[in-house]
């Protein structure tokens, strides 16, 4: 069998609002082998980031199993959780909010540290800081800077570094490279690479973007209103898309080149309310194929090995 | 866009544009010696990442740029036949909207809360066409439309539109006037990519139907190809290479845009490792007297220290670095 690192089933989490319930992740399972990345895409309010926090139970979910390690997480106390939290930590979207202003980057990356109590003394602490700045690659004499000085690649090392600082196993990195110049964007996603490598890493990648998806992850999985429509090896996912919107999602991408202009779909309308929602395909209000077989959720099924879709029509299609 | 401009139709014809801003801390050098043409109908791509000077380039042609910190200098600038350089501030209201409009880079923020997108809509209509409210009303209703919003909605406000559809109402006020020039800056940056792919579709058959000139802000050399008929790829203030699409796709020059390919992920091979461009982006603050692309460049050497001048290597094709003419010099660009 092999060695799944994560485990999550049936995750659910539905947030109470004043029209109604709002579905954000809906029935989501997955598995992530150790040392693999798992890519989640999909546009905004898809659910991509509330699965991600969920996962670490910086929200709680609504329910659902979450196995990490061969531990059943979801089962956990607040107290018990902080130990295995070592173990699985974040990397934030923006590094322009989310690091402490008044706090220079070595009592950024020691913070984590002090607050596990992982070392003792301040020369030990600060070892370790140096030793994780040039695994990222910020040079020494960046150790009594503040964030302010630093330019969005610099502080997204800044993040890397610590969330590295607990020596975790899984790591979500949530938009990682959005915020972030192009030229700066393939130092980090390579920075990434290398230690996803040297650590033995497991990722879950949550992007919208998704040249930079398919070039990062094993694994692809696509959202929509809460919900995994597709899910299949990268290279299956490029090459043989099954799902309407996971073409259209494709089709989409401009791509940098010259000559022969693709057959682009464009889905009609926008992504309609997730509060509420009817029991029918969450795509069925913008699919061009839909019928009235879409008008029940339709289940994630296995076409191909390692390939999973959530659609009624695909022999119309 | 070429050597030979006598006889052609300009929209737009710039020299030797400056743009500095003087602050407490220091001179910010923000464009520097731009020159840019651009003939009736065209769209040019304006490329580059953060604090290359795109945006402030796009401002100063509105004469926008706030004054103080900055200060704009430049030897011509020609708008359909406006020269905007002196000219009294009553003669650029009507200009503004009206031969020059611009499309805002978010558009949460680019609309005024307390009025209907209808209401937005005809007020510039009301300004420029001299007609009445109700005229104007009417005319806002028919740009929706076009753009794909249906009119009944003109009484309400942008908070009870989404993020695409705000985008699309700022671009019904943008080509309200039918503007000869139209300044896109980062248009779809803050939509998904479906609803970008939506608008894209939108500006391109629109600018058919108008005939409009364009000029697209954009980090995403993806839009610059979907869009875009010339490419102009700026760093530390000015172009640094500029041409046809084919020219600057194809035939790269500048190891500058060498770099910002080589750095994309490539969609068709995804095994392939990213190569960055080393360092970081240049200070403005603080400019190298040569080429600013030399701390970065790979092939820089003595002689990227004096001040770059523009090179055309073809009728449309341009750029400004010495390195491409010494021997052995060789553009890697990545097979994709």
């Amino acid at each position: 069998m092999a060695d799944n690192i994560l485990e999550v089933k049936n995750l659910k989490k539905y947030f109470k609002t004043k029209r109604g319930v709002l579905q954000a992740v809906d029935d989501v399972s997955f598995t992530l082998e150790r040392g693999k990345t798992l890519g989640l895409v999909g546009e905004s309010g898809c659910g991509k980031s509330t699965t991600g926090r969920s996962i670490l139970r910086l929200i709680e979910p609504t329910a659902g199993e979450i196995i990490f390690d061969g531990k059943e997480i979801h089962k956990l106390s607040k107290s018990q959780m902080r130990h295995v939290r070592k173990d699985m930590q974040l990397i934030f979207q923006d590094p322009y909010s989310s690091l402490d202003p008044r706090k220079t980057v070595s009592q950024l990356i020691a913070e984590p540290i002090i607050a596990n109590k992982l070392m003792k003394t301040k020369s030990e602490v600060d070892l370790r800081v140096a030793e994780l700045m040039s695994t990222v690659g910020l040079a020494p004499r960046l150790f009594n800077t503040y964030p302010h000085e630093l330019d969005g690649g610099r502080r997204q090392r800044i993040g890397i570094a610590r969330a590295l600082a607990m020596r975790p196993q899984f790591i979500v990195c949530d938009e990682p490279v959005s915020a972030l110049d192009v030229s700066i964007q393939a130092q980090i996603l390579n920075l990434l690479k290398e230690l996803q490598e040297q650590f033995e890493l497991s990722y879950i990648f949550i992007t919208h973007d998704l040249s930079v998806v398919n070039h990062f992850s094993d694994d692809i999985a696509v959202m929509y209103l809460g919900k995994i429509v597709e899910k299949a090896p990268s290279e299956e996912l490029f090459a043989n898309p099954l799902h309407p919107y996971t073409k259209a999602l494709l089709s989409a991408i401009p791509i940098p080149e010259l000559g022969e202009k693709r057959e682009r779909i464009i889905i009609k309308g926008e992504i309609t309310s997730p509060i509420n929602m009817p029991d029918e395909c969450r795509f069925y209000k913008r699919c061009s194929y839909a019928c009235d077989r879409c008008k029940s959720i339709p289940p994630l099924e296995e076409v191909s090995p390692g390939h999973f879709v959530a659609c009624s029509c695909l022999d119309s299609i | 866009m070429s050597q030979t401009e006598t006889t052609k139709d300009l929209v737009l014809d710039l020299e030797n544009l400056n743009v500095r801003f003087e602050t407490e801390d220091g001179i910010c050098y923000a464009v520097n010696g731009l020159d840019m043409k651009i003939e009736r109908g065209k769209a040019i791509g304006l490329v580059g990442e953060t604090g290359a000077g795109k945006t402030t380039t796009a401002l100063s042609l509105l004469r926008l740029v706030p004054d103080p910190p900055g200060v704009v200098e430049c030897d011509k600038m020609v708008i359909n036949g406006h020269d905007m350089l002196n000219i009294s501030i009553k003669e650029l209201e009507k200009i503004r909207g009206k031969d020059i409009s611009m499309i805002f880079q978010d558009p949460m923020t680019a609309l005024n809360p307390v009025f209907t997108v209808g209401d937005q809509i005809a007020e510039s209509i009301m300004l420029h066409e001299g007609v009445s409210m109700a005229d104007a009303q009417r005319k806002a209703i028919d740009m929706l439309e076009l753009v794909g919003i249906p009119g009944e909605r003109a009484g309400e406000y942008p908070h009870e539109f989404s993020g695409g559809m705000k985008q699309r109402v700022v671009i019904a006020i943008a080509l309200a006037c039918h503007p000869q020039l139209l300044i896109a800056d980062e248009p779809t940056t803050a939509l998904d990519v479906t609803i970008q792919a939506q608008v894209l579709d939108l500006m391109r058959n629109l600018r058919q139907q108008y005939q409009t000139s364009l000029i697209m802000i954009t980090h995403d050399l993806g839009i610059v190809a979907e869009v875009c008929d010339d490419v102009a790829v700026m760093y530390g203030g000015n172009i640094v290479e500029e041409g046809t699409l084919e020219d600057v796709f194809n035939h790269t020059l500048h190891p500058y845009t060498e770099g910002l390919f080589n750095s994309l992920p490539n969609i068709n091979d995804r095994k392939a490792k990213l190569t960055p461009i080393r360092g970081l982006m240049l200070d403005p603050m603080d400019m190298p007297p040569g080429c600013p692309f030399s701390p970065r460049c790979p092939y820089a050497d003595e002689k990227c220290d004096e001040p770059q001048v523009k090179k055309y290597v073809s009728e449309t094709h341009a750029i400004r670095c010495c390195a491409y003419e010494r021997p052995g010099f060789h553009i890697d660009r990545k097979e994709r």
